[in-house]
C-alpha cells in the first residue's frame, strides 16, 4: 500500500509539472501580453522596457525555469488587470464555486442514486424506462441552455427566485459564504440546479448499470433463496455494492462540474473561479488562466489520488499492480 | 470507399438484401428508440443540405434582412407572422431559418472533428499497440493527462490561446477527441496481435505497414463506431459551450451554440424564443444521435449492455 501510495505521488508530480510545460508553452507562442501592459502610443523604448519587466526578453528555456521557480515559491504572477496576485483572486472566488458544486453534486447523488437504484432493480418497468430516457434527455442538453431556461421561467416569468448574482455573504470557516442566510441559499439553487443536471444524468445512468450488474450475482440470489426482505436485498445486498465504482466517477464528476462551473457561472453572473476564467479569456489576462489552469491540475490530481487510495481501501478485491 | 470499379448489380442488390435480412436490421426494426433516433439524425441531414433553399431568407444576406420585422414573436402568438413561424431576432432575421443555417454549422464541425479525431487516434492507437515500447508509453501517458482533465475545459483553453475561428474549434476539438480512439483501439490492437492471422502475415514477410493497414484496422473498427456516433453529439454540445461562451465560432458563421448566446442578451427582456428555440434544437439533435449510439452500442458491443 505505501510503495503505490509514492508511486502515484510521483506520477502526480510528472501530471502537474507536464502541465505547466503544456501551459507555459500555449501561453508563450500565442500572442505577446507586452501589449496589454502599454499604452496605445508607447514608444518603441517604452515597449522594450515593458518586455524586460515582464521577462520576455530572454530565452523560452530562460523564462520557463523562471516560471517554475516562481511557481515552486508559491509565486503565480499577478493579474495585468486587477494588479493583484493571481492566486489571491483564485482564491477569493473559490468558496463561490465550491459553494454551487458541492449543493451541486449533492443534488445530483440525492437524485441519480434513488432512480437509479430503481431503474437497475427493475430494468423492465415502464417507469424505469421512462428513467433512461430521462437520462438521456440530461445528457443532452446544453447545461448552460437550461440555466437559461430556469432563468426565464422561474426568475423572470414567475418571479420566485433570483436569476442572478450571489445574494449576501457570510463569513464561515474563513470563507464568504452564501448558504448560511436564506437569500443567499436562494440564489444558490438556479446554479446548482443547472450545474447538476449533466452529472445526475450521468451518475443515474451508471448506477443504473451498475445495481442491473449487481442484481445478477449470487449473493442475491442466495440472499433472496434464504428469505431475505426485498428491501433488505435491495438496500443491503445491492446498494452497497452497486455503489463501490461510484467512488472511481467521483473525480470525474467532480472535474465535469468545475468545468461546466464556467458556464454557469457565466450565466448567473455567479463570481465564482469559472467566471473569473472567461472573463480572464475575454481581457488576456494570462497570468489568471496560468493560475486557473495549474490550480485546477493540483485539485484533480489530489482528488483522483485521494480516490484512488480509498478505492483500494474499500474493496480489497482490487489487487494493487 | 468509393471502389475504382462500379459494383456488379446483382451484388449490389444482394448485399442490400441481406442486409435486410441480417439480425442487426431485424432489432433495429424492434428497437423504438433506435428508429427514433435514426429519424431525428435523417431529419437534421434533410434540414441542413435542402433546408437552405426552403427558408424564406439566408439570414447573413443583410439584404435580405427586414429591421422592420425584428423581435416578432412566433407565429401562434399575438403579434406573431405566419411569415416567420418561431418568430425574429433584433436584425429582423428568421429564428427558424437561422437555425436552419447553424444546424449546419453546428453539424459540419461535429462531424469533421469527429473524422479528424478518429483518424488521429486510430492511428496514434494502431501504432502504440502494434509496435508497443517507448512510442506506446509515451502516447498513452499524453492520453491519460489529458484524460485526467474534463474536454470543456482543455477546449476552452486551447480556445484562449488559438482565438476564435471555425478551423481553431476543429483543432480543438480533435485535440480532446482522439484519446478515446487512441485508447479502444490500442486495446484491441493488443488483443488482435497476439492471433494467428497477424503471426501469420508476420511470418510471411509482410510489411508491417501492410499488416496494420490490411489485416489489424479492419479488425479494430467495430468498436469505434459507436464512439464515432456519440462523440458527434457530445462534440455539438462542447461546440455551442464555446461559442455561448464567445471562443467559439466567429458571429459571420453562427452555429447553434452562438445563436443561443445572440439569444441570452435579450431573454431578460421577454424576448425568449431568439434562445430557447436553438437549444431545444441542439437537444433535439444530440438526443437522436445518443439514441442511435446506445443501440449500436448494445448491438456492437454486446458485452457492455
Amino acid at each position: 500500500m505505501f510503495g503505490y501510495m509514492i508511486k502515484r505521488l510521483i506520477q502526480m508530480v510528472i501530471v502537474l509539472w507536464a502541465v505547466s510545460v503544456l501551459v507555459f508553452v500555449m501561453m508563450s507562442f500565442t500572442g505577446d501580453p507586452t501589449f496589454m501592459m502599454v499604452p496605445l502610443d508607447a514608444t518603441d523604448e517604452q515597449i522594450a522596457q515593458a518586455r524586460r519587466i515582464l521577462g520576455l526578453d530572454e530565452s523560452h528555456l530562460v523564462q520557463y525555469w523562471r516560471f517554475l521557480s516562481n511557481i515552486a515559491q508559491g509565486d503565480f504572477g499577478r493579474s495585468f488587470v486587477f494588479r493583484q496576485p493571481a492566486m489571491t483572486l483564485i482564491l477569493e472566488r473559490l468558496p463561490a464555486t465550491l459553494e454551487i458544486v458541492f449543493l451541486a453534486m449533492v443534488m445530483a447523488l440525492l437524485v441519480a442514486i434513488p432512480l437509479g437504484v430503481y431503474a437497475g432493480a427493475n430494468p423492465k418497468k415502464p417507469a424505469s424506462r421512462a428513467v433512461m430516457a430521462g437520462s438521456l434527455i440530461g445528457i443532452s442538453l446544453p447545461g448552460f441552455w437550461l440555466g437559461m431556461v430556469l432563468i426565464f421561467v422561474v426568475a423572470v416569468k414567475l418571479q420566485w427566485l433570483p436569476s442572478s448574482g450571489r445574494g449576501p455573504t457570510t463569513e464561515w470557516l474563513g470563507m464568504r459564504v452564501s448558504f448560511t442566510s436564506w437569500e443567499g441559499f436562494r440564489h444558490l439553487i438556479l446554479p446548482a440546479i443547472t450545474l447538476s443536471v449533466g452529472t445526475l444524468a450521468i451518475l443515474m445512468r451508471i448506477i443504473r448499470a451498475e445495481m442491473v450488474e449487481v442484481m445478477k450475482q449470487d449473493y442475491i440470489k442466495f440472499a433472496r433463496a434464504k428469505g431475505a426482505p426485498a428491501k433488505v436485498i435491495l438496500f443491503k445486498h445491492g446498494l452497497k455494492n452497486a455503489l463501490i465504482p461510484l467512488v472511481t466517477v467521483f473525480g470525474l464528476m467532480l472535474g465535469d462540474l468545475i468545468a461546466f462551473a464556467t458556464l454557469t457561472e457565466t450565466i448567473f453572473a455567479w463570481p465564482g473561479i469559472g467566471k473569473l476564467l472567461v472573463d480572464s479569456i475575454y481581457r488576456g489576462d494570462r497570468p489568471v488562466i496560468v493560475v486557473y489552469l495549474m490550480f485546477v491540475a493540483l485539485m484533480f490530481v489530489v482528488v483522483n489520488f485521494i480516490v484512488d487510495v480509498c478505492y483500494a481501501l474499500i474493496d480489497p478485491r482490487i489487487k494493487i499492480k | 470507399m468509393v471502389s475504382s470499379q462500379p459494383i456488379p448489380a446483382t451484388r449490389a442488390r444482394s448485399r442490400m438484401q441481406r442486409f435486410f435480412a441480417s439480425e442487426f436490421f431485424h432489432n433495429y426494426k424492434r428497437n423504438l428508440s433506435a428508429v427514433l433516433g435514426s429519424l431525428i439524425v435523417l431529419g437534421f441531414l434533410v434540414m441542413v443540405t435542402i433546408g437552405p433553399l426552403i427558408v424564406s431568407q439566408n439570414p447573413y444576406d443583410v439584404s435580405q434582412l427586414d429591421l422592420m420585422a425584428a423581435f416578432k414573436p412566433p407565429a401562434w402568438l399575438a403579434g406573431g407572422s405566419s411569415e416567420y413561424w418561431l418568430g425574429t431576432d433584433g436584425q429582423g432575421r428568421d429564428v427558424l431559418a437561422s437555425i436552419v443555417y447553424g444546424s449546419r454549422i453546428s453539424l459540419i464541425i461535429g462531424l469533421v472533428a469527429m473524422g479528424g479525431a478518429c483518424l488521429l487516434g486510430t492511428t496514434l492507437g494502431l501504432i502504440a499497440g502494434f509496435y508497443g515500447g517507448r512510442l506506446d508509453a509515451v502516447i498513452m501517458r499524453i492520453a491519460d493527462i489529458q484524460l485526467s482533465f474534463p474536454s470543456v475545459l482543455t477546449a476552452l483553453f486551447l480556445m484562449s490561446a488559438f482565438g476564435t475561428g471555425l478551423d481553431k474549434v476543429l483543432i480543438a476539438l480533435i485535440s480532446v477527441g482522439w484519446v478515446v480512439y487512441a485508447r479502444t483501439v490500442r486495446g484491441s490492437t493488443l488483443r488482435e496481435t497476439q492471433k494467428e492471422y497477424v503471426q501469420a502475415a508476420r511470418v510471411s514477410g509482410l510489411p508491417n505497414r501492410k499488416i496494420i493497414l490490411r489485416h489489424v484496422l479492419p479488425n479494430v473498427l467495430t468498436p469505434l463506431i459507436v464512439v464515432a456516433t456519440i462523440q458527434v453529439g457530445t462534440f455539438v454540445l462542447i461546440e455551442a459551450s464555446l461559442s455561448f461562451l464567445g471562443v467559439g465560432v466567429p458571429v459571420t458563421q453562427p452555429s447553434l451554440g452562438l445563436l443561443i448566446k445572440n439569444g441570452f442578451d435579450v431573454l431578460f427582456s421577454g424576448l425568449w424564443w431568439v434562445s430557447i428555440f436553438p437549444g431545444l434544437f441542439i437537444m433535439l439533435l444530440v438526443f437522436g444521435i445518443n439514441l442511435l449510439g446506445d443501440f449500436l452500442r448494445d448491438e456492437l458491443n454486446p458485452r457492455l449492455k
